[in-house]
């Protein structure tokens, strides 16, 4: 493991009660996210992956607790734009088009014009839409349109990608290949992902390591190292392996919420 | 009431009518006006949040795009009851060569000389039906991009 400076995420004793109903969301979690590593939260619904997640990304406060972002405050970080966010839906701006709702981090980072144009096609070949840029959202695939949102994410080179059950809403196949595309993405850019999911293949197939949550009050039931070998592939999903991580990952979550998981 | 009462204030007479005009259309478009300033998705404001956008950024980028929609459906209606406001403004007023004006004249003739007073019908009907295409142009041009749905 890495310093506590260098680490791209660093929790300790991070405890979320909303004030409203007095929900315990998050019980001490403390976790450590090296840099370039791709980090899966897994728990059933209303375990508060999500609300951890938002909590690394300064959306939401925690009660108690330290969250340091590359050794910074969350805050800190958000201000120094260090944060790609990406959620269930790809809200896109349906105003602007898919070349301008890539740009808009860009246009508040303050890039010129021209950079901002290299930048966007950049994003736009990597995410494969080349030939979309002037596309507005609703003429878009939902596949497409979360693309879309991936590049807006990514268009800044942002330290941490926080990404939301963002193929969530998608059917099987296209999520199987944005899967395979986010692996090729985050390969390309060495960016440090963290990723929350309610699929065990997806967190299995994606991660380098997953931390499964249990619900109420959410803590960190345990961290399952997934050693399959890079670049992963669409075979990766038939390796006897793949299927004992998964195995192993269902029991755990099994273990700690016996109702909530089938 | 406010016609007799800013009419004695000495301003030019088409005050008054404006002033009604414009008190007829003001609440509907300030009230949609603001729902439509409030009408972005949340989730859109926590990402220019993410982004370290200003308050002042999100209310140009996001705010107010988002609102464009209930703003022009608000001035559509906004724009044929503005001419429905200057009509009955005009009545109480003194202006003699207003529509309002010719339709109190037409009026007291209406047995001699019914056309006259079905062609200020005419005339005023117009005007709302320019006025409301005059907004659904201006909004053609604004909001090139919304989805059928949204407009």
């Amino acid at each position: 493991m890495s310093t506590e400076a260098a680490a791209a995420v660093s929790l300790a004793g991070v405890t979320k009660i909303f004030e409203r109903g007095q929900t315990h969301a998050l019980d001490e979690i403390d976790l450590e996210i090296a840099p370039g590593e791709l980090v899966s939260l897994i728990g059933p619904s209303g375990c508060g992956k999500s609300t951890l997640l938002r909590i690394i990304g300064d959306l939401v406060e925690p009660t108690r607790g330290t969250v340091l972002v590359g050794g910074k405050s969350a805050h800190q970080a958000r201000l120094d734009r260090d944060y790609g966010m990406v959620f269930q839906e790809a809200v896109l701006y349906d105003w602007r088009t898919v070349a301008k709702n890539i740009a808009l981090p860009l246009e508040l980072a303050g890039w010129d014009r021209s950079r901002r144009t290299d930048r966007v096609k950049e994003m736009v070949e990597l995410v494969e839409l080349a030939g979309f840029e002037g596309h507005h959202p609703w003429q878009l695939s939902g596949g497409m349109q979360m693309r879309v949102a991936i590049a807006r994410a990514l268009s800044f080179d942002p330290k941490l990608l926080l990404m939301d059950e963002p193929f969530g809403a998608l059917d099987e196949m296209t999520r199987e290949r944005l899967n395979l595309e986010l692996l090729r993405i985050w390969e390309a850019s060495r960016s440090t992902v963290v990723f929350v999911t309610h699929s065990i293949t997806e967190a299995v197939f994606l991660s380098t390591r997953v931390v499964v949550m249990s619900p109420r009050p959410g803590r960190v039931a345990g961290v399952v190292e997934i050693d399959l070998p890079h670049p992963r592939t669409a075979d990766t999903r038939e390796e006897p392996r793949y299927f004992e991580l998964a195995t192993q990952l269902r029991e755990l979550l099994r273990g700690r919420t016996a109702e909530a998981v089938h | 009431m406010v016609v007799i009462w800013l009419g004695g204030k000495g301003l030019p007479v088409w005050v008054p009518v404006a002033v009604i005009a414009a008190y007829l259309t003001f609440f509907p478009v300030a009230i949609n006006t603001l729902r439509g300033l409030d009408s972005a998705q949340p989730r859109a404001l926590e990402l220019m949040r993410s982004y370290a956008a200003s308050p002042w950024e999100t209310l140009w980028k996001v705010k107010l795009p988002a609102s464009l929609p209930y703003v022009f459906s608000a001035l559509k209606v906004a724009a044929t009851a503005s001419v429905v406001g200057a009509i009955i403004g005009e009545l109480p007023s003194s202006i003699q060569d207003g529509l309002g004006g010719a339709i109190l004249n037409f009026n007291q003739y209406y047995s001699i000389d019914p056309a006259a007073l079905w062609a200020t019908n005419i005339v005023a009907a117009t005007l709302g039906i320019a006025f409301f295409l005059a907004v659904v142009l201006v909004e053609k041009l604004v909001v090139r991009a919304a989805p059928e749905h949204v407009a």
